[in-house]
């Protein structure tokens, strides 16, 4: 592109009286998109959707047709042929209905956690903190986002080991941690994407009027009911936004639950040990996150909370 | 808002841990690089520097690192252009299915992870591979910049619906080509939000795990990679725990820088 720059037109400098000759190939380029807006933003276009359009959406239609597919049980070869076979074997198979489930299960239950956090802190933060004290945590809720997945996951990995720092933690209290297992690992995911649900519950939070809160103090209403009839209702669509983070992020994930899942199976983890071994049951149940997620944005579209935001 | 104080200290109380429950495990990662010993117990008893010795000196680590670097120069040198692109396209045109174009840039993030992965994967393994493009870091390249277009993407375009689209008229009606009035009126105007979004996409790419273990072959070792294989092995993860503790105390870099830029803009 940088080619393209033209020189100042030396040539026509002298002669000021006359129309400048601009007929630099840039110049000429120039001219001929200028009139044509069309042709600017198909060349804008052109790259990008090559690449998503064709190579990203071409490699999940591809997924989806791979999902009928079959492989070869001796080679592992994967074999074109049209077969329900993998969804049937995902749908009837109680291991398999079992760990979607379950992985569902965890999504929903950190997201329920990570908005059952979300909503005190962003009251402390949006109506009772110091301004300094709210610019001090809202840095403090996202800074985490930045110091790196796996260091993250490592570090709940330390503090749930066995004799470690939670262990040490509830050992005055007569009780142990939860070892690594589901528990363990609805934590850690929870840290993971807290920040997701955390920051547009605060800034909901900061939009909402005081004088409601005072409004509604002065029907008579204790700060509990306050909080359930006046700023939850008109958080809904944070909480939902927040949501569509922690739950899709949750579902997805593999890693969390090899390192603190203990034994826990989720669906990430059945495609990453498929992938090499049996592609096609791969594909079909790396369609199911897809089928959950899509099927969670339609009920999140369908409260009306994404038009809010 | 009329809290009681009670409730109010109860709320700072609980704020407090909050923030607690955030820094703690963090602060755990940097302290247990110094444990002598391996056996994970608490509270830590002999203090020593010989893994940060040994991280250093780990071939492993270093050749990952490169790889880290050169995965994430590459995805970001294209996601800075293409997603440059869409926002230009979307924040200076009405086509029709722009609407689709945006969901389109959006999706590689809004999808799990593990889903562009399987699918990068199985388009390379069943149609690339017999080309001639196999798995390795050009794959990893591919599915890393895939998702990092929308951070270039997000970051220029919330800045082109604010820029003086006058100068850029002005610059053609004083004879200035298209490409010129680009270079020298219109890149300057979103220059920073350009960079702060090559930052996020290098930062994004340096951290990703879950479409590189899809993508990369079995040598193909990023940072999060290696960390990843070994995580589990107990003599290798003292090593590991320097190694996170330096990607959390390097992390603020990047905060440091990006709050840098976008400060800059408000002035």
């Amino acid at each position: 592109m940088t080619a393209l720059q033209t020189p100042p037109d030396t040539a026509a400098a002298p002669t000021r009286s006359t129309a400048p000759a601009r007929n630099s190939l840039g110049d000429k380029i120039s001219r001929y998109l200028y009139i044509r807006p069309k042709m600017r933003v198909t060349g804008l276009l052109l790259l990008p959707m090559l690449w998503l359009g064709v190579l990203y959406i071409g490699s999940l239609a591809l997924l989806f047709i791979t999902a009928f597919w079959t492989t070869d049980s001796f080679t592992s070869k994967v074999i074109p042929a049209f077969t329900l076979e993998n969804f049937t074997e995902i749908l009837t198979q109680p291991a398999y209905q079992a760990t979607a489930l379950r992985t569902i299960g965890i999504a929903l239950s950190v997201t329920m956690l990570c908005a059952a956090l979300a909503l005190p802190l962003g009251l402390y933060m949006a109506k009772v903190a110091s301004p300094k004290m709210r610019a001090v945590l809202a840095i403090g809720i996202t800074l985490p986002l930045w110091a790196g997945y796996l260091v993250k996951v490592f570090s709940w990995r330390i503090t749930f080991s066995t004799g470690g720092p939670l262990d040490w933690l509830l050992a005055p209290f007569g009780a142990t941690g939860p070892g690594y297992g589901t528990a363990a690992l609805v934590a850690t995911l929870a840290y993971l994407w807290f920040p997701y649900m955390a920051v547009p519950v605060y800034s909901a939070f900061r939009q909402i009027p005081d004088n409601l809160f005072d409004a509604s103090a002065d029907l008579g209403a204790k700060s509990w009911a306050t909080v359930r009839t006046v700023a939850i209702p008109l958080l809904k669509p944070a909480f939902i936004a927040g949501s569509i983070f922690t739950f899709s992020l949750s579902l997805g994930d593999y890693i969390a639950a090899q390192f603190v899942g203990g034994k826990t199976q989720v669906i990430g983890t059945v495609i990453a040990s498929n992938i090499n071994l049996n592609p096609p049951l791969a594909a079909a149940f790396g369609i199911v996150p897809i089928i959950v997620v899509v099927i969670y944005l339609f009920l999140a579209r369908k409260t009306g909370a994404l038009k809010a935001l | 808002m009329r809290l009681s104080a009670p409730a109010k200290i109860t709320l700072r109380v609980f704020a407090g841990i909050v923030m607690a429950a955030i820094y703690l495990p963090l602060a755990l990662v940097v302290t247990n690089s110094f444990n002598a010993t391996t056996s994970g117990a608490f509270p830590i008893k002999d203090f020593t520097t010989k893994w940060w010795v040994a991280a250093w000196h780990n071939e492993g680590v270093r050749e990952a690192l490169w790889t880290s670097i050169k995965v994430a120069s590459v995805a970001t040198a294209i996601s800075l252009v293409l997603g440059s692109m869409v926002a230009f396209a979307l924040a200076r045109y009405d086509f029709f299915g722009k609407n689709t174009v945006n969901l389109l840039v959006v999706l590689p993030i809004a999808l799990p992870g593990i889903v562009t992965g399987v699918a990068l994967n199985n388009t390379f393994k069943t149609v690339l591979e017999p080309l001639g493009i196999g798995l390795g870091l050009f794959s990893v390249i591919v599915g890393h910049a895939t998702f990092s277009i929308v951070m270039v993407f997000n970051n220029v375009q919330a800045r082109m619906g604010r820029m003086n689209r006058g100068l850029e008229e002005a610059a053609m009606d004083m004879g200035a080509n298209m490409f010129k009035t680009f270079f020298q009126v219109t890149f300057p105007g979103f220059r920073s939000a350009f960079i702060a979004g090559g930052l996020l996409a290098f930062a994004l790419s340096f951290d990703e795990i879950v479409v590189t273990t899809f993508t990369a072959a079995p040598g193909t070792e990023t940072l999060p990679i290696w960390i990843f294989n070994n995580m589990s092995r107990p003599n290798q993860a003292p090593v590991v725990n320097v190694i996170a503790a330096v990607l959390v105390l390097a992390s603020m870099i990047p905060v440091y820088l990006s709050q840098r830029l976008t400060g800059d803009d408000k002035k």
